[in-house]
């Protein structure tokens, strides 16, 4: 009676673990998250920490968003042309093309880049440092890891996100100028006047602002846990970058949801 | 130095180690555990893998909490200070890691004159002085502008142990110094320990399983097993001991108290019986 009894809660019990367990690191990466922004106020008066951490999270990760956003205004013009022309409507392809850009295209694609170049890096460089003790060594050194390494690594990510956000949204729109413009014979001055006419600032550039600074918020708070809380071997660190990757993405994907249909009320 | 009453609390034990009780889940480490280190010895600890010696170092230098029990460090309680307090006085103590855990993207100038960067506003010009004084000590002056990926397991060793030394602490702890190095390394490395002991005046503690090189420079000796203390005493008392325990580990004997088998039912059976 008993075996049964236990065979028949097996999944539920199962189940209320593993809900504990994703509780329990629910509020550890909150506390993380505090003890990183509670080491926010000492990196401001180290600068050159900062400066350094953006070289590294958003200066390198700038050659891959470039590249990116080239390849996305491309076929954006394309697939907008395609479309556009059927309601001889593709004079209005530097308005489409620059809404979907602004607001959803440039943060979203944004965040997933950066997720996969610079929060793994970020991940594994933490998962790295804490295998082979660096962690213990600053402590012991009276070094608080969270003002030396985490908080500027934070600040970057966050600062260095809406930045490659615009760059990407900026290579993408000349990109798909140069197709529709230069390959599909779109007129260019509907092309640009168009744009500036509906692409509001308030309404359109401080949304994917907005959407772009909450995203790089999230996805280097989540890259810096998955690697300060990683088991310190090499599989251990090689499981946090893969989650890392994978949380970071998820989670920009259904904050993008939520803040769209916020930011889309207000506007 | 005399080290006969180890018990009693005299004024020159630097590190006061007292009913010291720390578990990991359920798995007791320490079980109620008197030690003293003393102001200028070298005091080894030895002990099978596993037995908590690492995690008495990290114990001591309050990066763990014991569940019971007080370790006072120079007379304060390690683990009542507040985060400052508690950094000033690690401002005082070293601590060499088994892997030396040296900043990987720092040269090995530059992870010497770190703690010096970090807590002091010396000029660049005091700071070289200092730090080629430290890797002059420890031997690598040459290799002050390599990286740490470029170093031995032993030169890496080295630059922490001068890393460790830059800000002149009080006392030294090491961590299995002596693990996969060759003979000249483990060689260099007692020698090392020893005369900066001596010279600076230091406090050192020394965790190994290496029991001829850590008896060899060691002042006292803790043998440790089963989260309690099995024997201590000096080196020479440590070759005269009665414990059949610690006469295993120090000679290094297949069987004894500690079983060669891992518990299992009979062989016999287990090959036959079904």
């Amino acid at each position: 009676m008993g075996e049964l009894w236990q065979y028949l809660t097996a999944p539920f019990t199962a189940l209320g673990r593993g809900a504990l367990r994703s509780f329990e690191r629910v509020g550890r990466s909150t506390l993380f998250l505090l003890q990183v922004l509670r080491g926010v106020p000492a990196v401001l008066l180290r600068p050159w920490l900062i400066v350094q951490q953006t070289y590294s999270v958003g200066v390198l990760t700038t050659v891959i968003i470039l590249v990116a956003g080239g390849f996305v205004g491309m076929v954006l013009g394309l697939q907008l042309f395609n479309i556009l022309v059927r309601f001889n409507s593709e004079s209005s392809l530097g308005t489409t093309v620059g809404l979907t850009l602004v607001r959803e295209l440039g943060p979203v694609v944004t965040a997933l880049l950066f997720a996969g170049r610079a929060g793994s890096a970020l991940t594994a460089e933490l998962g790295l440092m804490k295998a082979t003790e660096q962690f213990s060594a600053m402590e012991m050194m009276a070094v608080d890891p969270f003002k030396r390494v985490l908080a500027p690594r934070f600040i970057a990510g966050v600062v260095s996100m809406p930045l490659l956000a615009a760059m990407f949204s900026a290579i993408g729109v000349l990109t798909a100028y140069v197709i529709g413009v230069g390959l599909l014979g779109v007129d260019a001055g509907s092309y640009w006047s168009q744009m500036q006419n509906s692409v509001d600032f308030y309404n359109d550039l401080m949304t994917g602002f907005y959407k772009s600074l909450a995203f790089g918020f999230v996805s280097t708070w989540i890259a810096l846990f998955e690697g300060y809380d990683s088991v310190p071997t090499s599989e251990g660190v090689g499981r946090a970058t893969t989650q890392s990757v994978v949380h970071s993405s998820l989670a920009v994907l259904g904050l993008n949801f939520i803040l769209t249909a916020l930011l889309l009320e207000t506007s | 130095m005399q080290f006969d009453n180890q018990t009693g609390a005299g004024d020159d034990v630097l590190i006061r180690v007292r009913d010291l009780r720390f578990r990991r889940g359920s798995r007791v480490i320490f079980d109620g555990v008197d030690m003293d280190f003393h102001r200028g010895a070298i005091t080894a600890i030895m002990g099978p893998s596993g037995a908590g010696k690492t995690t008495l170092l990290k114990l001591i230098g309050a990066q763990l909490q014991p569940e019971t029990g007080s370790i006072e460090v120079d007379g304060l309680n390690i683990h009542e200070l507040s985060q400052v307090d508690l950094y000033d006085l690690r401002k005082r103590m070293g601590m060499l890691f088994q892997s030396g855990a040296l900043l990987t993207d720092l040269n090995v100038f530059d992870n010497v004159a770190y703690p010096i960067r970090e807590h002091t506003r010396l000029p660049e010009r005091m700071i070289r002085y200092l730090v080629l004084a430290k890797l002059q000590a420890v031997g690598l002056r040459g290799a002050a502008g390599l990286m740490p990926s470029e170093l031995s397991g032993g030169m890496a060793r080295r630059v922490a142990l001068a890393r460790a030394i830059v800000l002149d602490p009080m006392m030294i702890m090491y961590d299995e110094p002596f693990s996969g190095q060759d003979p000249i390394s483990m060689g260099v490395l007692m020698k090392l320990i020893r005369d900066l002991n001596d010279n600076l005046g230091l406090t050192s503690i020394i965790v190994s399983h290496d029991v001829t090189e850590a008896s060899s420079i060691a002042d006292y000796i803790y043998v440790m097993a089963e989260g309690k203390i099995m024997e201590q005493g000096t080196p020479r008392q440590m070759e005269d001991t009665h414990s059949e325990w610690a006469r295993q580990f120090l000679n290094g004997l297949p069987d004894g108290p500690v079983a060669f088998h891992y518990p299992a039912p009979d062989y016999g059976q287990d090959l036959f019986g079904g």
